[in-house]
């Protein structure tokens, strides 16, 4: 041991990266690694925080997991690893749950214990604290959580506790099958409490941020950086080879790709319908992986909504006269999938069910689809006008406008509405006022239920105020199912039936990944990258 | 002279007043909130959300309370948006850079407009005269939009001279390109300024007399003719300074410098109320400030002008 250091400092005095390669387990043998470690990855927006508990965007999520560690991280095909939580048991009425704790150190040398966890997610869940995401824990099924959040119990009451230092106890109120998967959200990681407590709000700022992951906070510029460095307190920092992270937000792609074509950049998302090209340009470079989001158009079936979207022959013959293939061939061009059903195709564990439009020729759809609309009512003596409401955006402008010829040729006109984000938000969720409205959802963990859960009556993200009994019940059962993919299966039918939403496409993500960088799971549809398993490799 | 600056400076409290109170209602009127979210949230979530940031209490209370945190306390209290900054701490972090680089493009607008304004008038109907209209009309044609990534395409992706983006203190280097694209248009405004007002002024009474009594040339635009034919220039100077130093959004955003106009524009957007008031002050109040040092200089320049 002690001459594969003396070696590794010898090396190293002569500016060769070599000794790293040596130490990680994560490099193969044989790999010449580049001497320059730094990732520099492209944000769209700007982080709003760098508190776990407060944090609500993926972004947010992409730099809190490199520098905290919760209890579960995800491999390089999403599937579920431990991180904190060396092992667990879990009560037979699957309602507790006990982690045990790996023993691992805070930057400044405290231990990571069950208390962190404990006082984590009571802050997430106190209205003190007031998190836009702390609805999560409530999602979660975590004992109390609605109460507390609501202000009705104590923090104190919500159901996790520490057995001991490394020993984590969890109550759920009911059952989920996929708790543990959840637990790979920064929502969900521990916060150094003393250094919360002594800090205030001011604990994220560089100088005083205490963390338990492979990198710890080196500056933080608004609208211009983020740099994370390595974090020698890590207990795995042996087998960490990417020394330095930065993180820069740009709205632009365009932009963004000057800038990866400059060198400054190791990664960026490609802009609409460039991805072809660039894949010709830069064949190493240019991926398009699964991601797991899907967009839709979603009907307003509620009191607000067009009489004539209540009758599901409408919805149905709209959804069947979108031509899926040029919108996603034609138009965005990134290796995106046309969707026929909900929940995003790589969902794990989840196979999409047959339905029967998405096994017809487009030409058999759109002749279904005029058929429905004549058994409706809808024709030219009596004209069905819509409006389609979308956020400011190129894509979602272009896709609007490809739907509108769709309907077009079924006789229906539509008038295209585009509304500022925060005022097109107020419309869809706040006073459900449109007719038919663009509408996406990404996966909170990789699992069938965090689609399908949206459409229930009582989700607050069914702007389309849909409402069936039977998809409730379902919903319902598979909470407690052995294995829910039977109703998530009879629940997606029922969707394809019912057409509360038309599902477009299932998303990808167009990229360009500098080819030195090695180690990003393109398998993961949730994205889930974790730099210390990453590392650069010389030109 | 003093009487007037103190007469000003008391007009300037009231008209201040004025701004935040209408800012501050006409951000309240407008449609979504700074809890709007694609998540939808959840009204228990959304009422911790409202007590915690004041949202909960009457509008009149918000203002009073708001008033009273900034006078008192020098405090413009939490961003909505950035859950774990201030306002103060954005704009201690923002407004250096942008005063960095509009203070240099101030500098740059004025010793290049200037000259070139200066330049055409004298040389008027000369091939210095066109070229200096040329260049400000090219300039002026070329906003900051167009002439960021023109900049890029030519100094960092063909000629790898500069970085394309990025803000460091230490490096000149991240300076060059935002002073270009922000300094130039108002360049052009102010050679064209200059050069109308500098021909206007050499067919005055005076400096023909200047010119019957044989004073060289050199001297007759040096000593009577620069100072007057500015003062329309320095009327434009004031608000051009101002809006230079509180920052270009599309500087910000092009070359992600961190600067504060991108946070107000953010701001904006985000209906982060907090934010967005506080840069409107600081705004406000340069603005007020810097109009008032025109007058000052405009009565230094001519004392025709004193109060």
């Amino acid at each position: 041991m002690k001459s594969i250091a003396a070696i590794s400092a010898f090396a190293l005095m002569l500016g060769s990266a070599a000794p790293v390669l040596a130490q990680s387990s994560k490099v193969p043998e044989g790999t010449k690694l580049a001497a320059d470690q730094t990732f520099t990855y492209w944000m769209q927006d700007d982080l709003k925080t760098l508190d776990p508990d407060l944090s609500t965007s993926k972004d947010g999520n992409d730099v809190l997991q490199q520098m905290f560690e919760g209890l579960y991280q995800q491999d390089d095909h999403g599937n579920l690893v431990p991180a904190l939580a060396t092992s667990y048991e879990v009560s037979d009425d699957k309602k507790t749950y006990t982690f045990h704790l790996r023993n691992e150190k805070w930057s400044n040398g405290d231990p990571v214990t069950a208390q962190d966890f404990v006082y984590a997610w009571r802050r997430l869940a106190d209205p003190a604290t007031a998190s836009q995401y702390s609805w999560y824990i409530e999602l979660m099924q975590v004992k109390n959580a609605h109460d507390v959040i609501a202000g009705d119990k104590k923090p104190s009451e919500l159901g996790v506790k520490a057995l001991d230092d490394h020993t984590l106890q969890v109550t759920l109120d009911s059952a989920i099958p996929y708790f543990r998967q959840m637990l790979v959200l920064s929502s969900t990681f521990p916060v150094p409490q003393k250094v919360v407590e002594e800090y205030g709000s001011d604990w994220t700022k560089p100088e005083n941020m205490v963390v338990n992951g492979p990198y710890k906070l080196k500056s933080w510029k608004i609208g211009n950086s983020i740099e994370l460095t390595k974090n020698d307190a890590y207990y795995d920092a042996a087998n960490v080879t990417l020394t330095d992270l930065k993180f820069i937000p740009m709205q632009d792609n365009d932009q963004a790709l000057t800038r990866y074509e400059a060198g400054e950049l190791d990664f960026v998302q490609t802009p609409a319908g460039q991805y072809p090209r660039l894949k010709k340009e830069y064949p190493d470079a240019a991926h398009a992986p699964p991601r797991s989001c899907v967009y839709a158009y979603r009907f307003n079936v509620g009191p607000n909504g067009p009489e004539a979207l209540k009758d599901v022959k409408v919805r149905k013959a709209l959804s069947y006269a979108i031509n899926r293939d040029i919108i996603v061939d034609k138009i965005l061009k990134g290796g995106q999938k046309p969707a026929y059903t909900w929940t995003h195709w790589a969902t794990a564990n989840f196979k999409s069910p047959d339905v029967a439009y998405a096994d017809m020729t487009q030409q058999e759809r759109m002749d279904k689809a005029k058929e429905l609309l004549k058994e409706a009512g809808y024709g030219p003596d009596h004209p069905l006008n819509l409006r389609i409401m979308y956020n400011t955006s190129a894509d979602h402008k272009k896709i609007a406008i490809a739907v509108q010829q769709f309907w077009k040729q079924l006789g229906v006109k539509s008038t295209l509405e585009n509304y500022e984000w925060k005022v097109y938000l107020d419309k869809l969720n706040g006073q459900h006022d449109f007719d038919v409205a663009r509408t996406a959802w990404c996966a909170d963990y990789n699992e069938a239920s965090t689609y399908l859960d949206v459409n229930t009556s009582w989700s607050d993200q069914n702007s389309g105020q849909w409402k069936n009994a039977d998809y409730d019940k379902l919903m319902k059962d598979s909470k407690t199912a052995a294995d829910p993919q039977e109703d998530y299966t009879k629940a997606e039918k029922i969707l394809a039936e019912d057409m509360p939403l038309a599902p477009i496409y299932a998303y990808s993500l167009p990229m360009l990944l500098n080819p030195q960088i090695k180690g990003y799971p393109f398998d993961n549809v949730q994205l889930n990258w974790y730099a210390k398993n990453m590392y650069k490799v010389a030109k | 002279m003093i009487v007037y600056i103190l007469k000003r400076l008391a007009i300037a409290i009231p008209t201040l007043l004025v701004l935040i109170i209408a800012s501050f209602l006409l951000m309240h009127t407008a449609p979504g909130g700074p809890f709007t979210s694609e998540r939808a949230v959840p009204p228990e979530v959304l009422a911790n959300l409202n007590a915690k940031y004041g949202l909960d209490q009457p509008l009149w209370k918000q203002i009073a309370t708001y008033l009273w945190n900034v006078v008192a306390h020098f405090d413009f209290g939490p961003s909505f948006s950035y859950k774990d900054r201030s306002v103060n701490d954005i704009i201690a972090q923002g407004f250096p850079v942008t005063l960095t680089y509009g203070f240099l493009s101030f500098i740059a607008a004025v010793l290049v407009g200037v000259t070139l304004g200066v330049t055409a008038a004298i040389k008027r109907n000369s091939w210095l005269d066109y070229l200096a209209v040329g260049i400000s009309i090219g300039a002026q044609v070329l906003p900051n939009f167009v002439m960021a990534p023109i900049l890029v395409l030519v100094f960092t992706l063909s000629l790898h001279w500069l970085p394309g983006g990025g803000w460091s203190f230490d490096d000149p280097r991240f300076w060059i390109m935002p002073v270009i694209a922000l300094s130039t248009s108002y360049m052009a405004s102010i050679a064209r300024i200059t050069r109308s007002s500098m021909l206007e002024t050499l067919s005055s009474n005076h400096i023909r007399t200047a010119r019957a009594k044989g004073l060289p040339k050199r001297k007759i635009i040096m000593r009577h003719a620069l100072k007057p034919a500015l003062l329309p220039v320095i009327s434009y100077l004031g608000p051009a300074f101002v809006s230079m130093i509180t920052g270009s959004v599309i500087v910000d955003v092009y070359f992600t410098t961190g600067g504060i106009g991108k946070s107000f524009v953010d701001s904006a957007l985000n209906r982060d109320y907090a934010v967005m008031m506080g840069i409107t002050i600081l705004l406000g109040t340069l603005t007020i400030l810097f109009n008032l040092v025109v007058d000052i200089v405009y009565g230094w320049i001519d004392p025709k002008i004193r109060y």
